[in-house]
């Protein structure tokens, strides 16, 4: 059990104009689950191979407990990894693929066996212990993958995309077995994916990375109600929330036919930028259908704006209202929630607000938050 | 990985075609003429080596179906008799086992890495060595045979051994080195993780990988080394003298040692088909199916 560090970790590919991962800056706890996730290319694997010591690091350092390990080779690092391709020993059995780290140490056989067996037993792999690999199907494989890591009860576990290579419901079961079988063990852990939602029910915390630049570490929660910048914004959470951008008025941002109000601080930001518009975001299920009886500035029309419906995806509890709006002159996509039992038809128009209170606001020039 | 374990599945190439079409009884027939025809000249090689010296020279071997009772070990007992060859096979198997081992040990290694470690000058390296492919063997008879001299091993086993060795290894390592680099990174990287040394990498993950190609390298430099006659004549003197050599100086008194001979071919043709079969298993394919996804 240990922290890990990543203190202002660099890589730099031979003949790469940009940095894959520039200064990135996390603080792991002890037995932590941190999930980093980022589109593809965003420097997700190469931060954690850096971890690893599969990579070099060719600025700033990574420890793990008080140990420096940045110049470390990645067997003296006492972490254990899980491929996103598994990486199973093909000529080897499962037994002994589980077993080979502990062989190397010079455990004696028994205890390895008995090791095995154990890690064999809670991963629901007793039978397929005599197997060889390519015996094993998909889900199979990824769990010998882990097996391999938690026998030998390494420091750090690291995952890249452990799932990304089984079917979409084996995905969702795996999932949750892991996250228990983490908080079972205690290990603190650095998990890699793509996937937002892999990310944020998954992890104690999550590091946003973007173009080998960390954007955000929180937990999912914070990271749901108070993105730090306008991609946080729109990479976390499915449907992504709308973002629109808005012009300032007194005491709040023109939407539509509505004046929604933004702290003052906020809004002199924004004006210190330079700025005469401010980005709003505003999550699928922050809209409300508005009545005749709300504020309108115009006459004859009810607030906020028009939404003409596209498409209605219904999920039975509730439905997402996929439509466009005319916002200052140009159609934006616009996405809401609605209740599952009041769903509009194709071609429809709603009218809708933001609930106060539950808007973001982000600066037009930089993307960073401006409402706290 | 799929597409190994079940090459059917691609669709009908010509290959999968004509592969079906092997189960079906003209096809059957075709091939197994085929392989007789390939095969009378070894099976008259043998029944040559079972029949007396006089048999052999009178009449052809096939007459022996009509006339089975000529068939006799004699010649298997005068070819264990002579001393020349008894010692030439000795030195064919002391000249063949450690050119084929050491080519190899060492080719394997160096393709490794090549494959795998980071040192500076690798591809330069790589390239000269691809060079050295085709470099004639002949170009180099006359300044070995200076150096040997230099040495004091012109004529002994150690270097007939050195110079198979020698040739034998451009292609070893470049062969292994190309098969090596096909291992799945990942594969090496958890075996780093899982806390092997470079040593203890190659040896438990990499070299029983590379089981199929090492198996096919160590039959070609067999067969090369145990059939090989030129360097042999060169380099070895009486006493070094493989089996290839004193088997061609029997020819010489053609007649009286035709016993010897016929015995002595065969005796040398079947001992690299064991080495084949015994490495046969190592064929495989598909090896690393199930190693990724
Ligand atoms: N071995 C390499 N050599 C050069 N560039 C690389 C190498 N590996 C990755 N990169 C580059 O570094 C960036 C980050 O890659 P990676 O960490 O694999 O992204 P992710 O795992 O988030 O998809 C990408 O732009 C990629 O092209
Ligand atoms: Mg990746």
């Amino acid at each position: 059990m240990a922290t890990v560090t990543f203190d202002k970790a660099t890589r730099r590919y031979p003949g790469a104009e940009r940095a894959a991962v520039d200064k990135l800056e996390i603080e792991i706890a002890d037995g932590e689950f941190l999930v980093l996730v980022g589109p593809s290319g965003c420097g997700k694997s190469t931060s954690l191979r850096m971890l690893a010591g599969l990579e070099d690091v060719n600025d700033g350092a990574i420890r793990i407990g008080d140990r420096d390990v940045t110049h470390l080779p990645p067997k003296d690092r006492d972490i254990a990894m899980v491929f996103q391709n598994y990486a199973l020993y093909p000529h080897m059995t499962v037994a002994d693929n589980m077993g080979f780290a502990l062989k190397i140490a010079g455990v004696n056989k028994a205890e390895i066996r008995t090791r095995v067996e154990e890690a064999a037993k809670i991963l629901d792999l007793t039978e397929y212990l005599g197997r060889k690999p390519k015996a094993l199907s998909g889900g199979q494989r990824q769990r010998v993958a882990m097996g391999r890591a938690i026998v030998r009860e390494p420091q750090v576990f690291l995952m890249d995309e452990p799932l990304s290579n089984l079917d979409a419901k084996l995905r969702v079961q795996t999932r949750t077995q892991i996250a228990g079988l983490q908080r079972r063990l205690g290990t603190t852990t650095v998990y890699v994916t793509h996937d937002q939602v892999e990310a944020m029910t998954m992890g104690d915390r999550v590091a946003v990375l973007k173009d080998g630049l960390l954007q955000q570490v929180d937990s999912p929660r914070n990271m749901y109600d108070r993105p730090a910048n306008l991609f946080v914004a729109g990479f976390i959470g499915s449907p992504a929330m709308n973002l629109v951008e808005v012009p300032i008025t007194d005491g709040g941002v023109t939407f539509g036919n509505s004046i929604v109000p933004v702290s003052r601080e906020a809004l002199t930001a924004a004006a210190e930028g330079g700025d005469r518009t401010v980005t709003v975001g505003v999550r699928p299920e922050h809209f409300d259908i508005a009545g005749c009886e709300a504020a309108s500035l115009a006459k004859d029309e009810p607030a906020g704006v028009a939404v003409t419906v596209n498409v209605v995806e219904e999920l039975g509890a509730d439905g997402y209202v996929y439509g466009t709006a005319e916002i200052g002159g140009t159609p934006t996509d616009i996405v809401v929630r609605v209740g599952g039992r009041h769903v509009p038809m194709k071609g429809e128009v709603l009218h809708v607000v933001p609930r106060a209170g539950e808007i973001h606001v982000f600066s037009t020039s930089t993307g960073e938050r401006l409402s706290d | 990985m799929t597409a190994i374990d079940t090459p059917a599945r691609r669709g009908p190439g010509p290959a999968a075609r004509l592969a079906a079409r092997a189960g079906s009884g003209a096809v059957r027939v075709g091939l197994l003429l085929t392989a007789v025809f390939w095969l009378v000249p070894t099976v008259g090689l043998l029944i040559s080596s079972l029949r007396g010296p006089a048999d052999i020279s009178t009449t052809g071997w096939w007459r022996v179906f009509t006339d089975p009772a000529q068939l006799t070990l004699h010649n298997y007992a005068d070819l264990m008799g002579n001393s020349t060859i008894t010692h030439a096979l000795l030195n064919s198997v002391l000249i063949t086992v450690p050119a084929t081992v050491l080519v190899i040990v060492i080719g394997a290694m160096a393709g490794y890495a090549f494959a795998w470690l980071e040192f500076p000058g690798r591809d330069w390296l790589f390239l000269l060595l691809i060079a050295l492919l085709v470099v004639p063997i002949q170009v180099a008879l006359i300044p070995v045979t200076k150096l040997y001299a230099t040495f004091g091993i012109f004529g002994s086993l150690v270097g007939v051994i050195l110079f198979h060795t020698a040739f034998g290894l451009p292609f070893a390592i470049f062969l292994l080195r190309n098969f090596f680099a096909e291992i799945p990174r990942e594969l090496l990287e958890a075996g780093r993780l899982d806390g092997a040394g470079e040593l203890r990498l190659f040896a438990r993950v990499v070299v029983p990988l590379g089981g199929p190609a090492i198996a096919s390298l160590a039959i070609f430099q067999f067969l090369w080394v145990w059939n090989d006659m030129l360097v042999a004549l060169i380099f070895a003197n009486s006493g070094s003298a493989p089996l290839t050599v004193a088997l061609q100086q029997q020819t010489r008194q053609f007649g009286d040692n035709i016993d010897v001979l016929s015995s002595g071919a065969f005796l040398s043709m079947v001992i690299p088909l064991a080495v084949f079969f015994a490495f046969q298993r190592q064929f495989v394919s598909g090896i690393t199916a199930g190693a990724v996804k």
